[in-house]
């Protein structure tokens, strides 16, 4: 039988990673109105043929819930993963192209972010926001960008001194066409890991702020929302409302940074012909 | 036109000058020869003549006027012993040929440039054929010196002889002035009508 080679297998991988995340985001939001139905005669159901994740003390169906809360956290990462990443691409060339006094002054606000306690600077920046989706996107969004603005002003700095792009300038091309041409699709695989590593992180802490009541409003099935609930009946024995959307949640982080992963290895000039 | 290099004094980082108080000059149609053993910063004075150093110490004039800083294709360019070095490895060969402009068919067909090979990327042709890329794009309509820094050191006899048959016609054709740096000394002979070495 003919060996799968591995990236072929990273593909693979890829594509149902890909389609499974986009699967369940898209079902979320399908599933959002029946999240949010109660039915008082069907309520703490465990597991069940009916009801697979079981049912809450307001008769929610848990499943619903569950697909709800984790498309609202995808979107929730893909947009502050997004924004992150995009703050961190402008800061990272902007502090390696100047140089100089922009170059100390990004630095050191790099230095200053990643000082500081992070689920702490989510929370402030949520609570500055005030709260709900926007305090989160806020918050998880201009909190995540500072690896990967260290990431791309290390590789701009070495891409600064490459001879083909000081050819090109006594070549008489523009700068915007150095940096177009030659610069950012140089920074594209570092961009692109860096986004999807992004994600899971994102997610985790939209979860955790959330859950820890600074996130968003307690009427939207997200997981941090549905988890914070759910402790209050462990102890009465229902384990179903907390282990079944904490083990998706876990699920999806996992899935995304074996994705972040495998896009790497992909893009990576060292392993892409593994 | 002439370009000078005027009392030239260079160092890398806090170590040893390389060069120390070098002049150079170069006319128009001139073919100026250079050589020096490994190490005497052969490569660096065409680095510092071309702009991609700045001398501690001196100046590099065209028309006695300082060239740098300069805006725009600079009329000094510099063809690399390494022709992969300057070619961004991401970009097809035609791109890079024409990011300042059309390239010249007749440019490319004397360097016996191939229409597939525009297609391209770097890592997929021999350094020789990179070569020929590199110097089509360095003889753009606005460059007076070329300085070409052990071109063909790297390259076959054939390959080396099209490559200077084509420069010396290109040069006498353009009045273009000439700084070949090399270790060969009957090709010194050959192509050049001066010859100056740096010394220790």
């Amino acid at each position: 039988m003919k060996r799968v080679n591995r990236r072929f297998s990273t593909l693979l991988f890829l594509g149902i990673a890909a389609a499974l995340l986009g699967a369940v985001t898209l079902a979320g939001i399908c599933l959002k109105d029946a999240a949010l139905v109660t039915d008082f005669s069907r309520k703490d159901l465990p597991p069940c043929q009916g009801f697979l994740f079981g049912t809450d003390w307001m008769g929610r169906d848990m499943f619903a819930r569950t697909l709800a809360g984790l498309s609202l956290s995808i979107r929730v990462g893909l947009l502050t993963a997004g924004i992150s990443a995009c703050v961190a691409l402008v800061l990272g060339v902007l502090s390696a192209a100047f140089g100089g006094w922009v170059d100390a002054l990004i630095s050191w606000w790099i230095d200053l972010v990643m000082g500081t306690p992070h689920i702490l600077l989510v929370i402030l920046l949520s609570i500055a926001c005030g709260k709900g989706f926007t305090g989160v996107v806020v918050g998880v969004a201009l909190s995540h960008w500072t690896s990967l603005a260290r990431v791309i002003r290390g590789e701009v700095l070495q891409l600064k001194t490459a001879p083909y792009l000081l050819a090109a300038e006594k070549l008489g091309v523009s700068r915007w066409n150095r940096v177009k041409l030659h610069l950012l699709p140089h920074l594209l695989p570092q961009f692109l890991t860096g986004l999807i590593l992004l994600f899971p992180h994102a997610i985790l802490h939209e979860a955790s702020v959330t859950f820890l009541g600074f996130g968003l409003s307690s009427e939207q099935p997200a997981v941090g929302v549905i988890l914070s609930e759910s402790m209050r009946y462990l102890t009465t024995g229902k384990w179903w409302l907390a282990l079944f959307p904490g083990a998706a949640l876990v699920l999806v982080v996992v899935l995304f940074a074996l994705l972040g992963e495998r896009v790497r290895l992909l893009l990576d000039p060292g392993s892409v012909h593994e | 036109m002439t370009l000078e290099g005027k009392d030239i004094t260079f160092a890398y980082g806090k170590g040893a000058p390389v060069l120390d108080r070098v002049n150079i000059s170069l006319s128009s149609g001139e073919r100026v020869g250079l050589w020096a053993p490994s190490g005497r910063g052969k490569t660096t004075l065409c680095r510092l003549l071309a702009g991609y150093e700045r001398p501690r110490k001196g100046q590099v004039l065209l028309e006695g006027r300082p060239l740098f800083p300069h805006e725009g294709p600079c009329p000094v360019q510099m063809v690399w012993q390494h022709p992969e070095t300057v070619l961004d490895p991401l970009l097809p060969l035609g791109r890079s040929l024409e990011e300042t402009g059309p390239a010249d068919p007749g440019l490319l067909e004397q360097l016996h440039i191939r229409k597939e090979w525009l297609r391209r990327f770097p890592g997929e042709l021999s350094g020789g054929e990179l070569q020929r890329f590199c110097l089509a794009r360095a003889l753009q309509p606005a460059t007076r010196f070329l300085l070409c820094d052990e071109i063909t050191a790297m390259l076959d006899l054939v390959t080396q002889a099209q490559i200077w048959d084509f420069l010396l016609r290109e040069a006498e054709r353009r009045s273009l002035g000439l700084l070949v740096v090399s270790h060969s000394q009957p090709l010194l002979d050959r192509v050049c009508t001066r010859k100056i070495s740096l010394k220790e």
